[in-house]
Order: structure tokens, then C-alpha cells, then sequence
């Protein structure tokens, strides 16, 4: 963390069990503003769940979790709701509304929350499909779409109320290479236009290195390491040298 | 086994989720445009079925009571017998199993899709009360449109029930309304149709609850159905003892 800057998210020794199974052991890490920070870890060690844990829709045994210095642990559901509305969520399958045309999914939150004419949210769907590359879908269900558009179109939907802070599930998993790129390709435009904060979920070696931040490794509950993808590729765990490793990536 | 503590942590769950609802029901906003589109999905999409099971019960039941009535000389009350039955219990405990049956289970197992495929989760994400979007506008459009359909199933019930006349009497359309109306009041028609509400009710809160607590993937979407049309299908049967016996303490003329 840089000297004199509040974290945008700073998790603090935050425990995490579920019927007797311990997922998260007191894991600590913090994410500056405007950085990408990678999670990754073999299956089931706990990655979704500390997203879920920072976005609020979990709550730690133990453990404090601070979204720009505030710790949302026993916070009241209204003010919860003012800070997750600082953060978008790309989850793993989408998690489109599936009774809804894209467009519905997309003006659903700007109605809500914004107190934009149906023009302006027109418009503001609109630019955030075309982002995405699914202008021309606006009107399609979610059942229409493949798993990379699905992907797609959450990621619009994640950035529609134009976040400080993005958490995304494993955006990448299950698709081919090219459109797993096409999503990292993505993340970095965002990152790089709206200098927004990432967390990133990830199985993938090549999309860390290329979104260049830092990545955390989860094993068994544990983060077992922290630090630049150089730093990891000289650490003594054989598991986070092979998380990080080159291979797996997509063809450069 | 029948597990009683289980039953019971059940019904207090269940009973928990009720409170939630009604307190929810009276907070803005009113997701008015999600009640209106539920109403269509519970009513209009029932109607078809409601009405033909209504139309073949009712014929049915002709058949049964004329075989019956026709050995005492009492065969001019068929068309009463056919409207005080249907309308003070075969109509309504009918759409309310009916109900159970075909929208218990799509209420569950929409709302059990939901939670599996994280779509919940992505509307609690925005701030969203996902609870009084997705679970308080279904209870009160089936606490509204299980009565509106009950009218339908009667009005079915006598049509069958006229068909099934008319070919054995070639009685007249007019005489058999005549005679089904003769003994139908406010305490045989109203009360009887509004308890339905409370099987609407009863039908969407344990749909409502199963699906909303859905765990487990697919799996647990099928079994939040079935566990959702067995157990409102039991509970509308009971409640129906239940309300059957309130109406008579509250309206005694009804009950003679």
C-alpha cells in the first residue's frame, strides 16, 4: 500500500466458516485506488467467497473489512447499501436477470438509482452494450446469449452506475482463449479509462500478468503469498509458482 | 420418518417469512409494475386450466348426484346441490390445489433458479431488497388472484354441470340458473370464495420460502417444487377445516 493513501479495500484478518468448515483463515490484504489486485488459488479455497465477503452479501466470523476505511462488518443494511452502490459485481455465470432483455438488466439499477430521464438511460445502456460489444443485442433475453456474451453483458451491467470499485468472479473461466482475452482486453479499458479498483478472481496465469497488478494466493483457506508476478515467480511455494506460471495462457 | 422437530423449526421458519413479507408489503416502493405482471402470470395463465378442470368436475358431479337424487324423486335439485357444493367448497379447495400445483411450483422453482444461478445475489449486489421485489409481489398476487379464479371454476362448475343436465333432461338454460340460484346467498358464495385468498396466500409463501432458500443446484430447484406443491397442498387442506369452521361460527345461517 502506498504511504498517506486509505485503501479502497482493506481486508483484516477476516475468518470465515461454513457448517464447520473453515474457508477463509484470517486473511489480510489491501487494495490501493486504481489497482488491479488477482486472486487465485486452486478450487474451493475460499476466492468467490472473499468477494462475496467485501461486497457484503457474507459476513466474516472474524475480522474486519474496510471499504475506503469504513468497516462494513455490522454495518446496517442502508448503510451497506450507500457503499455497495460504490461497487460493481461481475459474477462467475453473469448472473443475468433472466426475465429481463439485456437492456432491462442493464436500466434496472439506473432507474433506481439515478434520477436520469429514460432518455439519458437509454443512451447510458446503450454505450455500455456497445462497450461491451452487444449494441446490437440489447434486446435479446439472456437465455439467447453464449457464455461469453452472458460474460459480457454482466460486465456491462457491473459498470452501469459507473463503480469506484469492481469485483469479478472468475470472468474468464469457461471460454476459449480469444474470448477469455477479449475479457481481459476489457478489464484493462476499464481499468485504464475510469482508473476503477479491481479484484479479480482468477484461474488464469496469462489475464494476471496482463491486467499487471498484484496477485494474492489462496490455498486451503490461507493466503499463502502477495506480491507482483516477478516477485511470485521466485517464491519458494511450488504452488504459486505454478499459478502464475506462463503456462495456461492464451497464445500471445 | 416424519422428523417432528424439523416440522415444526418449518412452520416457525415459515412463519418468520410471513412476518417478513407483510411488513415488507408496506414499505416503498410498491414494485407495482412486478405485482401487475405476477397477477397475469398467476391469473390469466391459470385460467385455461382452472376452467376446464372446473368445466369436468362440475359435469361430473352432475352425473354422480343425478344417479343419486333421481332414486329419492329429487332430481329438480340437482342444480342446487351442483351450485351450493361448488360453491362453498369443491370450487375453492379445487384452484387452490390446482394453484398449488401449477404455480406453487413455478414459484418455487423460478425463485430456487434465481438463487442457484446467483441472479438473488446480483440484485442484493445494486442494493436491491431482493425480498420485496421477488417474494412480496408474488404472495399478493396470489392473495388476489386465487379468489378472482374461484369465481371462474364456479361459473365452469355450473356450465359442466348444465351440459351434463341439459343431455339427460333437456332441461332450459334459464330454469337450471333459476334453481342453481334459489338458496345461493351472500354467507354460500362470499365467504367461501374470499377464504381462497388465504390458499393463495398459503400457496406463495411456501412456494416463496422453499425457492428463496434454495441450496444445493439443480437439485435443490427440483426439490424446492415438489417440497413446495406437498406441503401447500397439505396446508390449504387443513386450512380449509380450519376456515371451513370459522365461516359457520361467523355466519350460522350458512351453515344450515
Amino acid at each position: 500500500m502506498s504511504e498517506g493513501r486509505v485503501p479502497d479495500i482493506a481486508l483484516q484478518k477476516v475468518s470465515k466458516t461454513f457448517a464447520n468448515r473453515q474457508v477463509l483463515k484470517s486473511v489480510s490484504f489491501d487494495v490501493t485506488p486504481g489497482e488491479a489486485l488477482c486472486v487465485m488459488g486452486r478450487s474451493g479455497t475460499g476466492k468467490s467467497v472473499t468477494l462475496k465477503l467485501i461486497i457484503g452479501l457474507l459476513k466474516p466470523e472474524a475480522g474486519s473489512i474496510l471499504i475506503q476505511g469504513r468497516n462494513i462488518v455490522g454495518m446496517s443494511e442502508d448503510e451497506l447499501s450507500g457503499t455497495r452502490r460504490q461497487m460493481g459485481f461481475l459474477f462467475q455465470s453473469g448472473a443475468l436477470f433472466s426475465q429481463f432483455t439485456l437492456n432491462d438488466n442493464l436500466a434496472l439499477p439506473l432507474g433506481r438509482f439515478t434520477n436520469k430521464s429514460k432518455q439519458e438511460i437509454d443512451s447510458m445502456v446503450q454505450m455500455r452494450l456497445e462497450q461491451v460489444g452487444l449494441g446490437k443485442d440489447r434486446y435479446k433475453m439472456p437465455a439467447e446469449l453464449s457464455g461469453g456474451m452472458k460474460k459480457r453483458a454482466g460486465l456491462a451491467r457491473a459498470l452501469i452506475l459507473d463503480p469506484h470499485i469492481l469485483l469479478a468472479d472468475e470472468p474468464t473461466s469457461g471460454l476459449d482463449t480469444v474470448t477469455a482475452r477479449e475479457i481481459d482486453d476489457l478489464l484493462l479499458k476499464v481499468r485504464e479509462q475510469s482508473k476503477t479498483t479491481m479484484v479479480i478472481v482468477t484461474h488464469n496465469g496469462g489475464g494476471a500478468r496482463r491486467l499487471g497488478g498484484r496477485v494474492a494466493v489462496l490455498d486451503k483457506g490461507e493466503m499463502v503469498a502477495l506480491g507482483t508476478i516477478q516477485e511470485l515467480e521466485k517464491n519458494e511455494n511450488e504452488l504459486v509458482r505454478a499459478l502464475v506460471s506462463e503456462e495456461g495462457c492464451y497464445a500471445h | 420418518m416424519l422428523n417432528i422437530r424439523a416440522f415444526f423449526e418449518l412452520i416457525g421458519n415459515l412463519g418468520i417469512f410471513a412476518w417478513r413479507a407483510l411488513r415488507r408489503a408496506f414499505v416503498r416502493p410498491y414494485e407495482l409494475l412486478m405485482l401487475w405482471q405476477q397477477i397475469a402470470e398467476v391469473g390469466w395463465k391459470s385460467l385455461p386450466l382452472v376452467v376446464s378442470s372446473g368445466f369436468a368436475v362440475g359435469l361430473v358431479l352432475t352425473l354422480h348426484t343425478r344417479s343419486s337424487l333421481i332414486r329419492f324423486g329429487a332430481e329438480s335439485y340437482i342444480p342446487t346441490v351442483q351450485s351450493l357444493s361448488f360453491f362453498s367448497d369443491i370450487g375453492p379447495l379445487i384452484v387452490g390445489l390446482l394453484v398449488a400445483g401449477r404455480v406453487g411450483a413455478g414459484i418455487a422453482a423460478e425463485l430456487a433458479g434465481m438463487r442457484v444461478n446467483e441472479e438473488i445475489d446480483a440484485i442484493e449486489v445494486f442494493s436491491i431488497d431482493s425480498f420485496k421485489l421477488l417474494v412480496v409481489p408474488r404472495i399478493l398476487a396470489c392473495i388476489v388472484a386465487v379468489p378472482i379464479l374461484t369465481v371462474f371454476i364456479d361459473a365452469a362448475g355450473l356450465a359442466g354441470g348444465f351440459v351434463a343436465e341439459y343431455a339427460a333432461s333437456h332441461i332450459s338454460l334459464h330454469l337450471y340458473l333459476a334453481r342453481a340460484f334459489s338458496q345461493v346467498g351472500f354467507t354460500t358464495f362470499i365467504p367461501p370464495t374470499l377464504k381462497t385468498a388465504f390458499f393463495g396466500f398459503i400457496i406463495a409463501l411456501t412456494a416463496s420460502w422453499y425457492g428463496y432458500t434454495a441450496t444445493d443446484g439443480s437439485e435443490g430447484v427440483g426439490r424446492a417444487a415438489t417440497n413446495s406443491v406437498v406441503l401447500s397442498s397439505l396446508l390449504i387442506i387443513f386450512a380449509d377445516v380450519i376456515l371451513v369452521k370459522s365461516i359457520f361460527f361467523l355466519f350460522p345461517e350458512g351453515s344450515v
